[in-house]
């Protein structure tokens, strides 16, 4: 499978579901595809068919709000039938909620309110090794969401209790609701404050499969730390000009000629990948 | 007098139950002392888990460690349990369902000399509101150690309050009757209801004797399950009353009280009056001395008794 196509076809999908269901934290979905792609395509244990297995790989959403290309990449991978999240996505009493929920099939954990995530996940790392479950944990958080304390208190347990069965992305868009992140709250040095909590910290290119895949596979290596992979991405990446680093796109629904723009470039970047 | 606190007979029962099930866990915020819980500590490190001062991180390790199978109780004093974490809780635990036992130690006003920052007079009304959060305040070490037994025994959330100091025993090893989620009937009267939970049950049972020497006959109920509230024993009980007297260590709003008062007004309309913590940072002192300050003690709960009579 091609799965830099696929990037782009879930960005289609998760425009068709914005679309219908009025509502969505687009740019957000689109610069963490490719991050979700990597994990569930090629990294992560898990599927429909090892649900149960205590010895799948574990992942919360924690940047809850990129619901949509979470709905996408569980359609992709059987989950979900894409067609009825398009359908319903945000609707009137819909399973689809504008945040995971984990009455859903392949959803671990509800998450929507930031900096949960990683302290979730430090519970489930410390039960595995606990048990000496060989599942490794991953979340992913947006840059703007590591304003929140909570994010640093699980930082802070992590590296206390080595847990080199756990991995943060940081979707590194460099945007936030009210503009760039080093105006609004600034992190650029967040490998200097990772580190200082004892963790191991890589850079991947967060729109680019291979990049990523390379970090997910040296963060294996890494023993007696946890590792965050900070991912540079672009908000809006494949979205095009229009769409691409624009802060205004962190929740947006797009008009029809938008809509059509933003279709035709993801269509364009789909078959370039084929190609 | 009792000696033995009910945060200590949550060690006990924890201690014994975990030689059966290796799932049960322990998690602290640098609170094992004050949770009673350094025994199990000491005891059982592999099923321990320290977290240091912080107790957002305190819950959400735990509902991660309970989605891997575990069954945590972790344990931070209640006024920081309750509303530090109150994210947490909501999230986390009841919204995702995890299996996770939040225990608040030295609730209500156990801390009485430390003042409002150490004081839990919020939490029955905080953890209620969370839909799929139960909520249980034991009155004394035997009961205690029945809810203890049975929530080891279901994968649903919980918030449970206990006090800092022993409690004078309502019941005995012999003879604690307890159903699960069901109040306990303590005694039978016909005049008046008074409905106590966690500390205040004690004080109740004395007001009893107080108005049964005075003609007044009262009924007794222990409502240890504030969440799912008992509503068939209280609307048995006032329809065969004149008035209801509610008594809490808690705020005057959204507590014990006011879910008694709903209940009563919307299905057999009678007088209730409540007996709490006022609306205010509470006075210095010891919970004894607080609590008759306050007229929160047998006598004080049998004379608004005689006052919703009149």
């Amino acid at each position: 499978m091609n799965l830099e196509a696929l990037s782009f076809e879930c960005r289609q999908n998760v425009l068709d579901m914005i679309m219908e269901g009025r509502a969505g934290h687009i740019g957000g979905d689109f610069s963490v595809m490719d991050i979700l792609i990597t994990l569930y395509f090629k990294q992560m244990n898990i599927s429909p068919d090892n649900l149960d297995d205590p010895d799948r790989d574990l992942f919360v959403m924690s940047k809850g709000h990129s619901v949509e290309a979470y709905y996408a990449v569980l359609a992709a991978k059987g989950f979900l039938d894409i067609e009825d999240v398009i359908k319903n996505f945000s609707k009137f009493g819909s399973p689809y909620i504008g945040h995971p929920n984990n009455k859903l099939p392949g959803i671990e954990m509800n998450s929507g309110s930031l900096g949960h995530g990683l302290p979730v996940c430090v519970g489930m790392a410390l039960a595995n090794k606990m048990d000496g479950k060989t599942g490794r944990v991953y979340t992913v958080m947006g840059d703007g969401e590591l304003a929140e304390g909570s994010v640093w208190e699980g930082a802070m347990a992590a590296g206390h209790y080595k847990l080199d069965n756990l991995c943060a992305v940081v979707d590194r868009n460099r945007l936030q609701i009210s503009g760039n992140t080093e105006d609004v709250m600034a992190d650029d040095d967040l490998d200097a404050r990772f580190r200082a909590f004892g963790w191991n910290s890589i850079h991947a290119q967060g729109n680019n499969i291979e990049s990523l895949n390379e970090a997910f596979e040296e963060a294996k290596t890494c023993k007696g730390k946890p590792t965050v992979i900070i991912a540079d991405t672009i908000k809006g990446y494949g979205g095009g000009e229009i769409m691409e680093n624009k802060a205004d796109w962190h929740h947006k629904v797009p008009t029809q000629e938008m809509y059509e723009t933003i279709s035709a470039e993801l269509l364009k970047r789909r078959d370039a990948a084929n190609e | 007098m009792n000696k033995i606190a009910n945060r200590q007979v949550i060690c006990e029962t924890l201690m014994e139950q975990v030689k059966e099930d290796k799932s049960i866990v322990a998690l602290c915020s640098d609170s094992r002392g004050s949770a009673s819980m350094t025994p199990f500590f000491n005891a059982y490190p592999e099923n321990s888990v320290e977290i240091g001062i912080a107790e957002q991180n305190l819950v959400s390790i735990s509902a991660g460690m309970a989605k891997c199978g575990k069954k945590p109780f972790c344990f931070s004093p209640a006024s920081f349990i309750s509303t530090r974490s109150y994210e947490q809780a909501k999230v986390d635990v009841a919204y995702s369902n995890t299996n996770v036992k939040l225990v608040g130690i030295s609730g209500g006003i156990s801390y009485g000399e430390l003042g409002m920052s150490h004081h839990s007079a919020q939490d029955i009304a905080a953890m209620s509101a969370i839909p799929n959060m139960r909520v249980y305040l034991p009155s004394d070490r035997f009961q205690t150690k029945h809810l203890i037994e049975a929530l080891l025994k279901d994968e649903k959330p919980a918030y449970i309050r206990t006090g800092r100091n022993p409690v004078e025993d309502i019941y005995s090893e012999d003879n604690c009757p307890f159903e699960m989620d069901k109040a306990t009937v303590i005694k039978e009267g016909t005049d008046v209801v008074l409905i106590g939970c966690g500390e205040m049950v004690r004080p109740c049972v004395e007001a009893a004797e107080i108005l049964e020497k005075e003609g007044i006959s009262a009924t007794v109920l222990d409502m240890y399950c504030v969440k799912p509230l008992d509503t068939e024993a209280i609307i048995k009980a006032a329809t065969n009353a004149k008035a209801v007297v509610t008594a809490e260590e808690h705020a005057p709003f959204g507590g014990l009280g006011s879910m008694v008062a709903q209940v009563v007004g919307a299905n057999c309309p009678k007088k209730v009056v409540n007996v709490a913590l006022p609306d205010a940072p509470v006075i210095t002192g010891n919970s004894k001395a607080v609590f008759d300050y306050y007229g929160m003690n047998g006598e004080g709960i049998a004379a608004k008794a005689k006052e919703a009579l009149a």
